[in-house]
């Protein structure tokens, strides 16, 4: 690990303001995605601006129909959360399953969603419910939020307070598990709001995304065998020593029923 | 004595406090005066000639100390790191032994080969100019694993061995064998891979030299599982320094698992680097190194055929191997896939006929060396899936075939037809143990509750065999061993009754500080709290050979006995004076020294007093002291065995397996601590599970190793793994004074063939026949989509 200066401001505006001011600067939130690049010395930044002394981004509150997680929740806080579990508890559930205790008990909804690490889980969440990204400065869909591998809408000073999710009718995640990292190979959320029924996969492409295939047959009649027969194509799909894109393929229609399954 | 704290007790570890609460002392925890750190700039092609190093840009960096390469070792004329085991060809020639520099010189021949050494203030400095040593590569075609490296045309890695071959050896009588093949009923054939796997000890290597001007002597701090043979290795053949003036120091090392046998140039170079900055200089591996320069484990394929009589009897065997020994000739290589593989092909059956026939092949790998077991999981592997195809291909029950075969109680000792004499053992009763106790009567009631969650339930079965304690040393010498294998340990009994230990062994994990602390306690009536084992020094420990191959108890055990005999034996005399009785007259037992038939006795403490407080005492026949050291040689090999039984459910929609129950029986001899059986048991197991499963070290064909870290090697977590249920049937070893026969890789030697067969056995209904390790998700998955395929097309 190169060396860096390292920063903890007090206000969201003071840890945008500093970033601003740095050419390679990078915001901490629970450390378990940048501490290892920094470790491996796949990134160098000069300056390292901690948020765990920023007040106010790590509470968890239910208004009106959404569920408001602020950025600095690790992942044990959301899974343990009584508002998340009473009004979302697929997405306690997928919390409870990131990584190991001690993952979970570092990393946060915001660093994860920024880092927006094709493997991770809680993308397919974001889209799946519909979520809305609230950052300092304005709000983003979820579907316009996640841009491709490891990249997103944010402006390179941009900060993630808080993830707002619609309340779910209904809603379950499946995951099949990398047996060494603890990545998503494929994850399948699928969700019933009031904006519909969607079905979002992580890990399984560069980026998270839908199958409208399924979608549109679990709209109809919102049951596992209503999937029977739906592929997904191989060619945008990874391929790597733990699973093929055909594997990955196939396991998007199974995890995709489990999830259904799971929703009753 | 026995009882609370002798052999059979199962007394917590004495070395846990410190493990568990934070304060062992690992070779990275000790910090000399003046410490420098060394970090080595290491070759990211497989195979490439060095054009040049430039090193004038790092030699300027802050903190920087010197910046030495491979000439740099020849100029200093640093020997080769040499390989401890002559294996012979066929013909009675040499193998192939190339040369191993200990920094590349010309060309490097794996990822991973050091070709430059940066020293510096602070591992920082050091990192740092590390990445500022200019190296060019001439890259070359790569023999990048077995398949590449056997291919017609093949690139060489040395060209002293043409084909890649190091050797080609062969044991056994291949016209008796061919004669039973002629007369055989059946012969079933099987092809198979026993998958390469990198060691992963927690923690990594790490060397730390220090170099004293004011005395000419060496110490090296290391991660070793013998430091005595590393001393002598580093005396006789790498930095020739004599060895009144080396001490070899193994702190607490954090398992090994056979990696941490051999000696590594990293150890010799932090030696010869700290005289040369006039500073101890320190090495740490990290991890994504040690995947890259630990030795790796097995990486055998093999050809096997047996033959079977018309009643179901074994009649003989032919196996072919090749072995991929990496680039270079690690420590024990070339007696892996021989001595401790071909010598195991009779497993626990009465085979009258075997001929094996082992082609060691040099590949563009990192070495590949003792990883637990050590051969013996290749030939268990082997034999078992090859008894599991026999069973399917004649209709036998896989069990009762294996009855049929099994060496009777009445045939030991047994001579196999590949050098080995089996002094003892009983295989039926830890069948029979094992069936029981996992309830395999009740297996079919099972199998359907799983089927009814929509699982495919298999049932695996391995009946095996192992060597530990590789001895006598004149027959290990006939074999090619450059070592003995003999073990030493020194008892010194102070003069207010308590024990110091010395012994030749190491702990890295196995509780030797309990397990030979309950020795004493057992002998001399001694708690094991006034008993200190010492290890792991050789300035203090008068010698030994280290542990590995499950030798601890059996060989460092017998010799701590030895000494323990002459303890008593002396002590007698002094007793006898002090009891005014004659010799003859004098027992011991329970810490008293007794005239026999009385009550007239001398507390063993008080006995210890005189000897080191002579007033009254036999002077003149009797010296003061006690304090005794012995020697001691097995006479032969100890043979753990026994039954292991592994149930696996299969998810037929995603291929992933998982084990549900893992029942095993061994028959390890004499056992002194039971929960440290059981828990070499279960580390043993882990790791057999681990490949069986999860575990690959894939190098493809361009020597690239494809998953060097955590994110890609799928190391065994406690999750995947079932509550283990371990019985031992006991059948005490004829030739050492404890009866005992050793533990430490029983497990991983065992398991691997029952997981597999109990794969093999749920997708069997399916039409699935084979499935190599690991079975990973995907490769069970595919293997059922063969099958239906095939199915479909037969229909």
């Amino acid at each position: 690990m190169k060396d860096f200066v390292f920063h903890r401001p007090s206000t969201v505006a003071e840890a945008v303001a500093m970033l601003k001011a740095r050419d390679d600067g990078k915001f901490l939130a629970g450390g378990q995605s940048l501490l290892p690049v920094l470790k491996l010395e796949l990134a160098e930044p000069t300056d390292v601006i901690s948020l765990a002394g920023v007040p106010g981004l790590r509470d968890i509150r239910v208004d009106g129909d959404r569920v408001i997680i602020g950025a600095s929740c690790t992942h044990d806080q959301v899974a343990r959360s009584a508002e998340v579990k009473a009004h979302l508890p697929a997405l306690a559930a997928l919390a409870h399953h990131i990584g190991d205790a001690q993952v979970r008990n570092r990393g946060t909804i915001g660093g994860s969603v920024a880092h927006a690490d094709p493997a991770a889980d809680y993308p397919a969440a974001l889209i799946a419910l519909g979520a809305t990204i609230k950052t300092d400065r304005r709000t983003i869909a979820a579907d316009d939020f996640f841009t491709g591998l490891f990249a997103t809408a944010l402006e390179r000073d941009e900060l993630i307070v808080a993830v707002h999710f619609p309340k779910a009718t209904r809603a379950a995640y499946a995951k099949f598990a990398h047996r060494a990292s603890k990545y998503a190979v494929v994850g399948v959320m699928v969700a019933e709001t009031a904006a519909g029924v969607r079905v979002a996969v992580t890990g399984a492409a560069g980026v998270v995304f839908r199958v409208p295939a399924m979608e549109a047959a679990l709209s109809k009649a919102f049951s596992a065998s209503s999937l029977d027969g739906i592929t997904v194509a191989t060619d945008d799909l990874n391929s790597d020593s733990e699973a093929s894109a055909e594997y990955r393929a196939h396991l998007i229609g199974v995890m995709a029923k489990r999830a259904v399954q799971a929703c009753a | 004595m026995s009882g609370a704290e002798g052999i059979g007790a199962s007394v917590r570890r004495k070395e846990d406090r410190r493990f568990l609460l934070g304060k062992g002392r690992y070779t990275d925890d000790i910090v000399l005066p003046d410490q420098s750190y060394a970090v080595f700039v290491r070759s990211p092609y497989a195979h490439a000639g060095i054009t040049s190093i430039d090193t004038r840009a790092a030699c300027e960096m802050p903190g920087v100390l010197a910046v030495l390469t491979g000439k740099d070792t020849v100029d200093a004329g640093l020997g080769g790191v040499p390989c401890g085991w002559l294996v012979k060809n066929k013909d009675g020639s040499n193998m192939v032994e190339p040369p191993h520099p200990s920094l590349a010189v010309d060309v490097a021949r794996h990822v991973g080969d050091p070709v430059a050494m940066v020293i510096a203030t602070s591992k920082a400095a050091a990192r740092a100019a590390a990445t500022a040593v200019a190296v060019d590569y001439d890259v070359r075609p790569a023999a990048g694993n077995l398949d590449t490296a056997t291919a017609p045309g093949a690139p060489l890695v040395w060209d002293a061995a043409p084909g890649n071959i190091c050797f080609d050896w062969h044991i056994g009588d291949p016209a008796t064998t061919d004669a039973a093949f002629a007369k055989a009923a059946h012969v079933v054939e099987i092809e198979l891979t026993n998958s390469r796997v990198a060691p992963n000890a927690m923690e990594p290597r790490a060397a730390n030299g220090h170099f004293e001007a004011s005395n000419d002597q060496y110490t090296l701090y290391t991660t070793s599982q013998n430091p005595h043979l590393t001393r002598l290795l580093l005396a006789a053949f790498t930095l020739h320094v004599p060895e009144h003036k080396l001490r070899v120091v193994a702190p607490d090392v954090g398992g090994g698992f056979g990696s941490k046998i051999f000696h590594y140039a990293e150890e010799l170079l932090v030696l010869w680097a700290s005289k040369k900055v006039g500073r101890p200089v320190k090495w740490t591996s990290e991890r994504m190194e040690a995947f890259v320069t630990d030795a790796h484990g097995r990486d055998h394929h093999s050809k096997a055929q047996l033959a079977v009589d018309a009643n179901g009897k074994f009649i003989g065997l032919r196996v072919a191997t090749l072995a991929n020994m990496g680039a270079y000739l690690s420590t024990f290589a070339p007696a892996v896939p021989t001595y401790l593989y071909a010598t195991l092909l009779s497993g626990p059956y009465d085979f009258p006929a075997i001929y094996a026939e082992v082609k060691a092949i040099f590949t563009n790998t990192v070495a590949v060396d003792a990883y637990r077991g050590a051969g013996r999981p290749e030939a268990a592997y082997l034999l078992e899936r090859l008894v599991d195809k026999a069973a399917r291909q004649l209709g036998i029950d896989r069990i009762e075939l294996r009855r049929k075969n099994l060496i009777q109680p009445s045939q030991f000792p047994y001579q196999t037809q590949v050098a080995l004499q089996y002094d003892i053992g009983d295989y039926q009763a830890t069948l029979d143990m094992a069936l029981e106790r996992n309830d395999h009567a009740h297996y079919e009631q099972r199998r359907q509750a799983s089927a009814k969650r929509g699982k495919l339930r298999g049932f695996g079965i391995s009946t095996y065999i192992e060597a530990c304690g590789i001895a006598p040393s004149a027959l290990v010498g006939a074999l090619g061993a450059r070592a003995g294998l003999y073990e030493a340990a020194n008892v010194r009994v102070h003069p207010t009754g308590s024990v110091t230990v010395f012994t030749g062994t190491h702990s890295h994990g196995q509780g030797h500080e309990t397990t030979f602390a309950q020795l004493i306690a057992e002998r001399l009536g001694v708690s094991i709290q006034n008993v200190e084992i010492v290890h792991g020094d050789t300035d203090r420990i008068p010698f030994g050979m280290g542990t590995y191959g499950s030798r601890s108890a059996a060989v460092g055990g017998s010799a701590i006995v030895k000494a323990l005999d002459k303890i008593v034996d002396k002590g007698k005399k002094i007793a006898a004076h002090l009891l005014e009785a004659s010799v003859a007259d004098i027992e011991f037992k329970d810490g008293q020294y007794r005239v026999v038939g009385t009550d007239r006795v001398k507390a063993f403490g008080e006995v210890a007093f005189a000897a080191y407080v002579p007033h009254n005492y036999p002077i003149d026949t009797v010296e003061p002291g006690l304090d005794e050291s012995a020697f001691y040689d097995p006479k032969n090999f100890t043979f753990p065995g026994g039954t292991h039984l592994v149930e696996v459910e299969i998810d037929p929609d995603t291929g992933v397996v998982e084990v549900v129950d893992v029942t095993i029986a061994d028959d390890v001899g004499v056992i002194i601590n039971p929960m440290i059986v059981d828990g070499q048991a279960h580390g043993g197991l882990a790791q057999g599970i681990g490949q069986a499963l999860y575990e690959e070290a894939v190098y493809d064909s361009e020597g690239q190793l494809a998953n060097d870290s955590y994110l890609t090697y799928t190391m065994p977590r406690a999750a995947d793994l079932p509550m283990f249920k371990v019985g031992n049937h006991v059948t005490a070893c004829t030739h050492n004074p404890l009866g005992v026969k050793g533990v430490g890789e029983t497990g991983a030697i065992g398991v691997p063939p029952a997981v597999i067969g109990a794969v093999l056995d749920a997708l069997a209904p399916l039409g699935v026949t084979d499935i190599s390790m690991p079975a990973t998700p995907e490769k069970v998955w595919r293997a059922i989509q063969a099958a239906k395929a095939a199915t479909g097309k037969k229909a």
